[in-house]
């Protein structure tokens, strides 16, 4: 007994190690926070944000990044789902290979990969894929690929996928019903746990945006700073709370998994 | 009868099984891979070959060797000086922090808090970082005006710049740190309660225990997380872009403008940028692959 209180003693390392963490992540919220409540020679006002929300431009980047955000989760779920599960039931021998392209989208800096799609298909004779907006979608979905593959990878290994399907199918169920009602109730944690994080990077993407021409919230955020320090300020503010909220979500219904959180987003 | 009852049940099976075999043609890998060579791996590759193709259409290094000008080396160092630096940096910082909070005796709840945080703060990257640091460490921020007026000194007087290498740096800490505690910490949940006891037990010191047993299990995952910290590093845009305002000298910022010709208009040259990029983060993954296979054969 006594024992075990001696080890829940913090010791004094480690408390100095938390102080110095605390003081470097909370200090440019902090700041931040302070800034956005000031303009002019007010010192607390909520000036800077009433700027912001009465500023037409804000909702209008603010629903374009929701669209754009949700027509990735949408897009990304079409095309990872199908192809984890298919590899789980019948191709274990690509999983590696799944796996890997997942993952490329780390080695394919955004700035390479917006370049790239503009490059390939922005001379306006692809068709569809000449439309910006789909390349947008498309290259967000790239960048979520490892985010969503790993939820839903994780998903499926957790259950015995084979033997539901075999049940599903001998009962009668076509495929449709098989993903549709017996896959996807499974795995809806993870998915949900990917769509949230998916929507917390796509909310805050910067460089694919403004390289291809988009005004996302990000962009807005960066034009709104160098007219208006203070509401962007504010917008910084809002934007944490909105990333936060998200993660937040996420790790609730992934049950505190921090599995996905390996690798980050847009920097 | 017997024989009919036994017959039915043999025959949905093989239905069964005919049907998984048939949905490969139905719902297969074709979306995904349709997917990925559209969207990933076309434009990455055109992009790679137009970095080695000259402008006859043959293949030829005249763009690639275009790199070995000043600037464009300047470039690659300063990137890889800045991924090495922070990737250092944030994985030493990232490992106490997260050794702190797992084993520093703290109360349990704030592990969780820690990794909630540090998710957010992971993802918390680009304009609104370099908003949240210029509000802090810029000419009039919050901290700079505490040093200015309290302790009467002012770092912009003392060669001190947010906008160029070193604030970049510490910006860069911010996602640096967090996402080294979150790769980081699973490895160090691994290390046994017992193991410290028992080389206590042998005679062994806290230094010994930690040089003679928990660093040699450590050391892959550690270096593991700061090669991808590393490559995390490489491949920001935004934060520097924001913070900069574009003018410091980074390989993904020359990128951007190569193509986009707000400055100078290079195609040949945007392609080999792009090529060279994609070969350093080829190599930090690489290596990253061959130590997180290592560190598997250790259970850790």
């Amino acid at each position: 007994m006594g024992h075990v209180r001696a080890r829940s003693r913090p010791s004094a390392g480690a408390l100095a190690v938390l102080g110095l963490a605390v003081i470097f992540f909370v200090l440019p919220l902090a700041a931040t926070v302070q800034f956005s409540l000031q303009h002019g020679s007010q010192a607390i006002t909520l000036a800077p944000y009433q700027e912001i929300v009465s500023d037409p431009l804000f909702w209008g980047s603010l629903q374009f990044s929701v669209t754009m955000a949700l027509l990735t989760i949408v897009l990304g779920m079409l095309v990872v789902v199908p192809a984890a599960y298919w590899v789980r039931l019948r191709l274990p021998q690509a999983h590696g290979v799944v796996e890997f392209i997942c993952l490329l989208p780390f080695v394919v800096p955004g700035v390479v990969l917006a370049i790239g799609l503009a490059r390939a298909y922005g001379s306006g004779n692809a068709g569809p894929l000449s439309n910006f907006q789909v390349l947008l979608v498309g290259a967000y979905t790239v960048l979520s690929l490892p985010f969503l593959f790993r939820a839903v990878d994780s998903g499926l290994r957790a259950i015995d996928v084979r033997t539901l399907t075999e049940a599903a199918l001998s009962l009668g169920a076509g495929w449709p019903a098989v993903l549709w009602r017996v896959v996807l109730p499974n795995i809806r944690a993870g998915l949900l746990a990917g769509a949230f994080l998916v929507f917390a990077i796509v909310l805050g993407e910067y460089t694919i945006a403004s390289l291809l021409g988009f005004s996302t919230l990000g962009v807005y955020t960066e034009l709104e700073g160098a007219a208006h320090a203070h509401a962007a300020a504010a917008l910084v503010v809002l934007s944490f709370a909105l990333v936060w909220s998200c993660i937040g979500l996420m790790q609730i219904v992934s049950g505190g998994g921090t599995r996905m959180l390996e690798g980050g987003g847009a920097r | 009868m017997t024989q009919a009852a036994s017959r039915a049940p043999a025959a949905s099976a093989a239905g069964v099984r005919m049907r998984l075999r048939r949905g490969l043609v139905l719902v297969g890998l074709l979306p995904f891979a349709a997917f990925a060579v559209v969207f990933l791996l076309i434009p990455t590759a055109l992009l790679v070959i137009r970095g080695l193709v000259g402008p006859s259409g043959r293949f030829s290094l005249a763009n690639v060797s275009q790199l070995t000008a000043p600037q464009y080396i300047d470039a690659y160092r300063t990137s890889i000086t800045l991924s090495a630096i922070t990737a250092a940096g944030g994985g030493v910082a990232g490992f106490l922090l997260a050794w702190a909070v797992v084993s520093g005796g703290l109360p349990r709840r704030l592990r969780s808090v820690a990794f909630t945080f540090s998710g957010v703060a992971a993802n918390f990257a680009g304009v609104p970082l370099a908003f949240a640091f210029a509000s802090t460490l810029g000419p009039l921020g919050l901290l700079t005006v505490f040093m200015r007026n309290s302790l009467h000194y002012d770092p912009y007087t003392h060669g001190f710049t947010l906008f160029g290498f070193t604030g970049l740096a510490i910006t860069y800490l911010y996602f640096q740190i967090p996402l080294m505690l979150l790769v980081v910490t699973p490895a160090i949940t691994g290390l046994r309660r017992e193991w410290p006891e028992a080389a206590a037990s042998l005679g062994a010191s806290p230094f010994t225990y930690w040089r003679r047993v928990a660093f040699p299990i450590l050391r892959l995952p550690l270096l593991g997380g700061m090669l991808l910290l590393f490559g995390n590093s490489f491949g920001a845009y935004a934060t520097a872009y924001a913070l900069t305002t574009g003018l410091i000298n980074l390989a993904p910022l020359l990128i951007g403008q190569e193509m986009t010709g707000n400055v100078v208009y290079n195609p040949g040259l945007g392609s080999a940028l792009a090529l060279g990029m994609v070969v350093v983060m080829s190599i930090t993954f690489a290596f990253y692959a061959l130590l997180r296979r290592r560190a598997a054969r250790w259970g850790t």
